[in-house]
Parts: structure tokens; C-alpha cells; sequence
């Protein structure tokens, strides 16, 4: 189990309880968290599961895939610290994860 | 009961999204949604894709877990259908007998399968693919099949060849168009597919109907309407679907190929819309109204809903997008390829990576790309408006997708 914590644009956060093995976007679609839609359902072919992770937690949650580049780098307001999160797995590891969601994803 | 409760016919991808921009947007009153199936909702698109061929586990198809709707306060009412609506008393009634009042209705009714009009269809053994009562069913059957033969060369006809032929099981595809996929590819799209089938062993023959389904007690073979006889274990009928319009007619509203709606999603009866696959619709650049069958549609046009009736209307107007797994192939479509005049290639089908832009005139209406995620998503951005690309920029491999605009 992770607690996850998802901070809006506007800067509303909403915090989830999420299962070891299941994707971040899973998540917070599961608990329906604003600002992520995940139309592909985690298929990493729709970039609209972008997030912001916090500096703190980048090297815990780790790179991008080789897939997930390619996509994101069509998705709006990209930054170094953007990810699709359908590719980032839940796991204990991730206690306390805090990631922002961009204005819009589409 | 509040007169701001909705009530949503239907519990598909439609309907969820509603509930859960609904509640997203701080919408307080209730919200129900009536499924004529049991089980808690679940995603059609893995039935005849991942879920068929044992890629994904029946957990996955949820669309959410059974906490999503106690935490979200939205309420399912399982295996009933809806059989009338009395638009005076704004109450819909269902075949227990049960009676739900509404302040507004949504009608995300979906569609059927097309029955298939010929003799021995009724036969065991001619089975169809749309809900998960027929997939987890047909899914068992598949260690036992030798034969099958699948009528219809549409995405789940497609799709569901590809995981039989996968699993070493003869199967023969009968088409009745000159080409797979006729309505939704390019005639370029069409045919690598049809390559690719065909080299995975698949007998596809196009351009023949089915005249008769023969068997004593259980399907053994179809003939075709050129006469010929195709032995088989199981047929599978994917001959498209019909809209569920049923309900929506018999209280009046307009229906044809779909339920009527305007750019709102709205039916001619204020307290009344509709959308995802059983609605029609007005869509820019489109003669007459449109009727479209994919998860996006039914997502978008929830969201466009929510906002609706949360108080910020706007007319729905958003790019339509598909996708189909055929093995190791991944088909994405944007837009709508209907009319175009001219086919461009980015990429080179022999390498089984390409992507095929679709334009009329100077327009771009659609791209199709096969195991090419980038296109496609550039493909999104340009015909979504800005930026634009010319026939002789999509062709030249030189030229950055990502630069444009």
C-alpha cells in the first residue's frame, strides 16, 4: 500500500490509498481523482494520465519508458519531471508520493 | 426523490464517466445508473482483444472497483432493463417492475449485435461477441475449436480472428464488402491487414455473403452465397450492431440511426439526452446527423454532459478516435476518413510500422497508424486545428511531426 497524494491545478489535493501492483493513473481513476482520465485504459497510447512528480520522489519513482518519451513529448506543457502515470507501478516504495496534475489533458 | 436526480440508462463507458464527472464537478443529487446485465460495469474492448486471448484476467475489465461506487455515492441497479419512459411524470419504469423518477434522464443504451437473417442462424453454436456473458462463454470454448469461421471483416470480427488463429485454430473470415473493415479504413490500411491475417493463416474471403448456417443439432458448417461449404465448429456472427433506439422511440423522441440529439447531447425533450453509441448526433464537416461506436466518443460526450448539467454548457465537438489490437498489430485512427480523396504513406508498410494521412483536397480528415503511437498523436494535434500538414510534408520522412506549428 501507498498513500498517494494528487494536487489539482487550482491546488485542491486529493489523497488516495493505493494497492501495491496497480498503476498510478489505475489510482487515481479508481478514487476519482480529477485531472486524470486514462482513456487508453493504461495502455500508454493516449497520454492523458500526465503528471508532475515532486523532485523529491523523481529517482524513487524512476525514468521514463521508451514508449512513454515518445508520447509525452506530444503532450501539452511538458516538463523534466513529467510522466504518464499508467507506467508507474504502486508499491510500498511510493509511501507518500506527491504529483501534480497539469491544467487540461487534453 | 430531487428533481435534479439522474437517472442513466445504460452502465457502459458512457455512463460512468457521466457519474464520475458528475461527482467530480461537486454534483450532489443522485445518480443511478440501470444495467440490464449483472456485475458490476465493465470495458467491451478487452472481450475480443486481450481479455480473449488470456492477456487479461476478468477483474481487469472493471471499469471501477466495487469502492468507486460506494465512495462516489452512485448507485447501480443490475440485471433490469428499462421498458418505458412517461416523459409527463418524468418516471422510468423497469421490467421488474420497478419505478426510478428522474429530474433528467440519460439514455446510454448502446447498441446490439445485427442479428444475422439466415437460415440456421439460430442454430447452437452460431454465437455472437458483445457482452461479457458471450466472451467469458466463448473464451471457454476456444481450447476445444478446430474450426471456426467468423462472418464480418469489422474490428471484432478481426479481432477475435487474430487470437483463434494465434491459438492454431483454422479459421475462415466471410466478408460480404470487396475488403475488410470496408466502412472504417483506407483502402491502402485495408489491405495490409488482410496481408497480415492471411499470413497468419487465416482464409479470408471477401466479397461473399453467407446464404445459410447447416447443422442438426449444432452449427457444422456455413455456405457461402458463391456455394461454397466451410466446415466449422463454431461461427461467430460480427456483422456490425444496431442502436438501441427501442425505448427512446417508444416515448416518442426521434430515432433513426441512433437516438436524435443536438451539438448538446440533448433530445427534443429538455429532461432527456443521449450519447456514446446509441446516439446521433451533429458533428462539423459531417452530412446529416453522426453515430460513432468507441470508448472515446462515450467518454468526451460524458464530460460534455457533466458540464452540461453542472451548468457550463458546450456543444460537443471533439475529435472522434478509434483503436483495434489484431496480434502484434496496434491500428489507431484519428478522425474520419469518409470522403477523402488522397492517401499519403508516412513509413513503410513492409516494415509493418506505417501510418496512412487521408486527405480531401488540401484537408486532412484522417490518419490511420499501424504500431505508430507518434503519428497518431500527432495526428491528433493537427486535426484537432492548428497546426497543419500538406500531403507532401505527411510523405517526407524528414519532416518532424513535432516540429509542425
Amino acid at each position: 500500500m501507498a498513500k498517494i497524494t494528487f494536487i489539482e491545478h487550482n491546488g485542491t489535493s486529493h489523497v488516495v490509498e493505493a494497492e501495491n501492483g496497480v498503476s498510478v493513473m489505475r489510482a487515481a481513476v479508481d478514487h476519482n481523482v480529477p485531472g486524470i482520465d486514462g482513456d487508453c485504459g493504461g495502455e500508454c497510447a493516449c497520454a492523458t494520465c500526465h503528471v508532475y512528480v515532486e523532485a523529491a520522489w523523481q529517482g524513487v519513482v524512476g525514468g521514463r519508458t521508451e514508449t512513454e518519451e515518445t508520447m509525452l513529448s506530444f503532450a501539452a506543457a511538458t516538463q523534466d519531471n513529467s510522466r504518464l502515470c499508467c507506467q508507474i507501478t504502486v508499491s510500498d516504495a511510493l509511501d507518500g508520493l506527491v504529483v501534480h496534475t497539469p491544467d487540461g489533458q487534453h | 426523490m430531487s428533481s435534479s436526480d439522474v437517472v442513466v440508462v445504460g452502465a457502459g463507458h458512457a455512463a460512468i464517466q457521466l457519474a464520475a464527472s458528475l461527482r467530480q464537478g461537486r454534483y450532489d443529487g443522485a445518480i443511478t445508473l440501470i444495467a440490464d446485465e449483472s456485475g458490476l460495469p465493465y470495458q467491451r474492448p478487452p472481450l475480443s482483444k486481450a481479455f480473449m486471448s488470456g492477456h487479461m484476467e476478468e477483474a481487469a475489465l472493471l471499469l471501477r472497483p466495487a469502492s468507486f461506487y460506494a465512495a462516489q455515492n452512485v448507485g447501480v441497479v443490475e440485471n433490469d432493463a428499462a421498458v418505458g419512459i412517461d416523459r409527463a411524470a418524468r418516471v422510468v419504469t423497469l421490467a421488474s417492475g420497478a419505478a426510478h423518477a428522474y429530474g433528467h434522464l440519460v439514455l446510454a443504451t448502446g447498441a446490439a449485435n445485427r442479428p444475422l437473417p439466415v437460415p440456421g442462424a439460430q442454430l447452437p453454436g452460431v454465437v455472437g461477441l458483445r457482452n461479457l456473458a458471450e466472451a467469458r462463454a466463448l473464451k471457454a470454448l476456444l481450447p476445444g475449436l478446430r474450426r471456426v469461421v467468423v462472418i464480418g471483416a469489422g474490428f471484432i470480427g478481426l479481432e477475435f480472428a487474430a487470437v483463434a488463429a494465434e491459438r492454431g485454430i483454422a479459421v475462415t473470415v466471410i466478408e460480404a464488402a470487396p475488403r475488410p473493415l470496408m466502412r472504417g479504413v483506407s483502402a491502402v490500411m485495408s489491405d495490409h491487414l488482410a496481408a497480415s491475417h492471411r499470413g497468419w493463416g487465416t482464409e479470408l474471403l471477401t466479397g461473399t455473403g453467407v446464404k445459410a448456417i447447416h447443422g442438426s443439432t449444432h452449427a457444422e458448417s456455413a455456405e457461402t452465397t458463391d456455394g461454397r461449404i466451410i466446415l466449422a465448429d463454431l461461427v461467430l456472427v460480427a456483422i456490425g450492431v444496431i442502436p438501441n433506439t427501442a425505448l427512446a422511440a417508444a416515448a416518442g423522441l426521434r430515432t433513426g440511426n441512433g437516438i436524435e440529439v443536438d451539438a448538446f447531447l440533448a433530445t427534443a425533450d429538455p429532461a432527456i439526452s443521449a450519447l456514446g453509441d446509441c446516439a446521433a448526433f451533429p458533428m462539423a464537416g459531417q452530412i446529416g446527423l453522426v453515430r460513432l461506436e468507441s470508448v472515446q466518443n462515450a467518454s468526451d460526450q460524458a464530460r460534455a454532459l457533466a458540464d452540461r448539467l453542472l451548468g457550463k454548457p458546450t456543444s460537443y465537438a471533439k475529435l472522434p478516435w478509434f483503436w483495434s489490437d489484431q496480434a502484434a498489430l496496434k491500428l489507431q485512427i484519428a478522425g474520419l476518413s469518409g470522403g477523402h480523396d488522397q492517401t499519403v504513406l508516412r513509413g513503410d508498410p513492409a516494415s509493418g510500422a506505417f501510418s496512412v494521412f487521408c486527405f480531401q483536397g488540401a484537408r486532412l480528415l484522417a490518419v490511420e497508424s499501424l504500431n505508430r503511437a507518434p503519428d497518431h498523436m500527432a495526428a491528433r494535434r493537427f486535426l484537432a486545428g492548428a497546426p497543419k500538414i500538406t500531403p507532401a510534408e505527411a510523405a517526407d520522412p524528414a519532416f518532424d511531426l513535432r516540429s509542425a506549428g
